[in-house]
């Protein structure tokens, strides 16, 4: 693992984006049969230093050296590639109306002629199976219908995937962040076996622990440098928040809205066996269970029942969501920040048949404080901002919003732990003010600040476990045998 | 944000550069004639071309191609009641809005209900419309009544009295689009109407209000233009197809939907106007004329394009 054999080096690399130096002077090397853990808040510049490595970004100063060539100047997505680099990004890149093996195609210029299609499918189903043993994902199916999760999974799969250059170093943007535990495990673990056999991998997470249990390295970023950098072995969790710059709150889950389970009932979503989802007032409902196991439908399902336009569920108010698949559900790519925060609370802001500025940028500003995004000027276009930050932004858009329910997506993709810590805050904030939410995850942890939880299995509610049952053991055996939930 | 950057900056420097050439050629005298009649002329484009920009604006799929059968046949039912008689003026005008008012709820039924794409939704209803129109009139020239005909060309001060209406039009649509509940809700659509829908817009009623505004414009327009070209004809619309969805695009509103301005409307139109005018004053020939009219039009979207990508 010494320097001079390292696949890639960078030497003093900098970027930065008008006003804004997203990176200042950043050395980072990664050796063969390494996984290097990168890690930093939201903001930090770890996506802008994937973006330079992958060729996306060409970098303002520094080296980009492969062996002791500096291909900073003339270095590009096509350079990478010949390199053998891959990157899984975290804004997920197939195209949605094309089928899995058709998207795998795209990658591998190399399949042609009669029979392509068969022999594409036959590579992405070969690393699926490989890596996700047990998927379920067909060769034909098209991209778009398929959930966030398995769209991941054929992301990654495809960029392990080799036909003429070898793969040496894959890039893995917030892999698991759509995954669940299952599919997430089945990847940690492809991760090792590819390291052992000399490939490279970074890998870039929130999920610290992951990081502390597969990678050989860690670097943390901090304000677009790197600020620390050393093996796993000298990292424990609380050295990583502290590098990171934020302090590590104990585990101050605590109840709200204690065993007030009779009064103030805003949502009842009847359950076909029996198991209906009740919602009360002040309350935090966690959705959990095996990732797409219905828990997104019943969101749909309460918000459309919420705007009057279907009735399978009795909501007695109105609703707002937090998207977790932000490109499709969420942003409005084309606006500033200030507009995407107001769109939800828009008809609040409208005097004389007209929507008064004033109060509009009121309300965004008044959310910058609150959950803090990392923006000089709110006028700016919303892709200016960094994933978790995007992310933050829809969080303001719900909470901003005068619903008395809102409908969470598995909101935290993406998300820094000291962000989480402050949504977690202002949530329970918010409860104890009356607002209630519904919170699908896919994180034991993020269970722990519920006050009641149910369990989805098969597009149903299996269990319901009040807060002192929540347990990973308990919600495990839900998800996966409904006979021992019930 | 400077003045350069604006999507609709492009058509009026096109207009200008066009104005000037106009004048080069024949003079400051006749090119303030030509000013005047693409004035006339170009008011028709804009009020059309306004209802299409925010069918346009909506986002992909989204165009209204029964524009002139709309236009055809709320005129010439307009004309044929009042049969040129002044006091039957205001119920003319009704008569044509209440046309608009149905062709917009029959489009956006088909889109909703049948689930037809736009594009198909209404060119199929713009035959239907089309037809209606031949069979209720038999193709007779119905001349308006004579106020309506010297509403649609006075002038004041040499300005047409219509286009300063239009113009007033225009601000309103313009702080209705950037200002108003609805304008928003057309623009977040555009660009994601998933994300629209989940942020608590009603998509579905926004796509209602949008086809009927477009309806009723050009229903509106063909009323005024039967006053203004004395009668309603059956091919009176032909060229204001391809010139709303030219003038829309030109004005710098994106074809792929979420981001409209209006000013550009109004450039555009003018240039376009303007444009064949040029092309007739050098004394080219029908075919070098059309060449140089798609020539030119390509040019423009080519470089408002490349500027106003950020």
């Amino acid at each position: 693992m010494t320097d001079r054999s390292a696949i890639v080096r960078l030497n003093g690399i900098g970027k930065s984006f008008g006003a804004v130096q997203a990176l200042r002077d950043v050395t980072f090397h990664v050796a063969p049969g390494e996984c290097v853990g990168l890690v930093g808040h939201n903001g930090a510049g770890k996506s802008t230093l994937m973006n330079i490595l992958s060729g996306v970004l060409s970098p303002d100063t520094g080296e980009l050296l492969f062996g002791d060539q500096d291909l900073a100047a003339r270095y590009s997505v096509a350079a990478a590639k010949q390199n053998g680099l891959r990157c899984v990004y975290q804004e997920l890149s197939l195209c949605p109306n094309l089928s899995v093996a058709e998207n795998a195609r795209i990658t591998h210029p190399t399949i042609r002629g009669i029979g392509w299609r068969r022999k594409a499918a036959t590579l992405i189903t070969t690393w699926l199976d490989r890596i996700f043993p047990g998927h379920g994902i067909g060769p034909g199916d098209i991209v778009g219908e398929l959930s966030i999760a398995r769209r991941q999974m054929v992301e990654i799969a495809r960029a392990f995937s080799a036909t003429q250059t070898p793969v040496r170093l894959v890039i893995l943007d917030e892999p698991t962040s759509s995954l669940d535990k299952a599919s997430a495990d089945q990847l940690l673990s492809f991760v090792g076996r590819f390291t052992e056999t000399g490939g490279s991998v970074i890998l870039i997470s929130h999920m610290l622990g992951e990081i502390l249990d597969s990678a050989d390295r860690i670097v943390v970023m901090r304000d677009g440098g790197v600020v620390a950098e050393d093996a796993t072995a000298a990292f424990d969790r609380a050295r990583l928040v502290r590098e990171m710059g934020s302090v590590l709150a104990e585990d101050a889950a605590t109840p709200t809205a204690q065993a007030r389970r009779q009064t103030d009932r805003v949502i009842v979503l009847p359950g076909e066996n029996g198991i209906p989802l009740e919602v009360f007032k002040g309350e935090i409902v966690g959705l959990a269970g095996i990732g797409g196991q219905g828990q997104t439908d019943a969101l749909l399902t309460l918000f459309a029942a919420a705007n009057g336009t279907r009735n399978h569920a009795e909501i007695t108010t109105e609703a707002a969501f937090v998207a977790g698949d932000r490109q499709t559900d969420g942003v409005f790519p084309g606006w500033s920040i200030r507009r995407n925060i107001s769109i939800a609370s828009i008809r609040q802001m409208v005097q004389h048949w007209l929507i008064d500025a004033r109060k509009e940028l009121g309300l965004a500003q008044d959310w910058q404080t609150r959950i803090g995004i990392r923006t000089e000027d709110l006028s700016n276009p919303i892709l200016s901002l960094s994933g978790g930050n995007q992310q933050k932004v829809l969080f303001a858009r719900a909470l901003g919003s005068p619903a008395p329910v809102v409908l969470m997506d598995d909101p935290m993709r993406g998300v820094d732990i000291g962000t989480k810590q402050d949504v977690y805050a202002i949530l329970k904030d918010e409860a104890a003010q009356g607002r209630s939410f519904v919170w699908y995850t896919t994180e034991m942890d993020e269970l722990k600040h519920c006050d009641f939880v149910y369990v989805f299995r098969g597009g149903q509610v299996v269990s319901g476990l009040p807060r002192h049952q929540v347990t990973e053991a308990n919600i495990l055996r839900a998800s996966f045998d409904a006979a021992a939930a019930a | 944000m400077s003045l350069l950057q604006k999507p609709w900056i492009w058509s009026w420097i096109g207009t200008l550069a066009v104005c000037l050439v106009i004048i080069g050629i024949s003079g400051l005298g006749a090119g303030t004639q030509v000013l005047s009649a693409a004035l006339s002329f170009g008011t028709f484009f804009v009020i059309v071309a306004i209802g299409q920009m925010f069918v346009v604006t909506l986002g992909p799929g989204n165009v209204d191609l029964s524009i002139p059968a709309c236009m055809t046949l709320a005129s010439t039912v307009a004309m044929k009641v009042m049969g040129g008689s002044s006091t039957m003026l205001l119920p003319g005008l009704l008569i044509a809005i209440a046309i608009g008012t149905i062709i917009g709820l029959l489009n956006f039924g088909l889109i909703r209900l049948l689930r037809i794409p736009p594009i198909i939704a209404t060119l199929s209803s713009s035959f239907l419309f089309q037809s209606t129109a031949i069979w209720y009139n038999r193709g007779l020239r119905v001349k308006p009544p004579e106020p309506l005909a010297d509403f649609a060309t006075a002038k004041l001060a040499g300005v047409p009295l219509l286009a300063i209406l239009v113009l007033v039009l225009t601000v309103i649509m313009h702080v209705i689009l950037h200002h108003s509940l609805f304008g928003r809700a057309v623009l977040a659509v555009g660009q994601n109407s998933r994300a629209a829908s989940l942020a608590g817009i009603k998509v579905e009623r926004t796509r209602l209000l949008t086809y009927l505004t477009s309806a009723v414009l050009a229903a509106i327009c063909g009323f005024f233009l039967a006053g203004f070209s004395g009668g309603a004809a059956l091919n009176m619309g032909e060229e204001y197809l391809l010139m709303s969805i030219a003038v829309v695009v030109i004005g710098g509103t994106s074809v792929a939907g979420g981001f409209a301005n209006l000013p550009g409307l109004w450039g555009a139109s003018l240039f376009m106007f303007l444009l064949v005018t040029m092309l007739n004053t050098l004394g080219l020939s029908a075919g070098i004329r059309l060449i140089l009219t798609g020539a030119i039009i390509v040019g423009v979207i080519a470089i408002s394009g490349r500027r106003g990508r950020t």
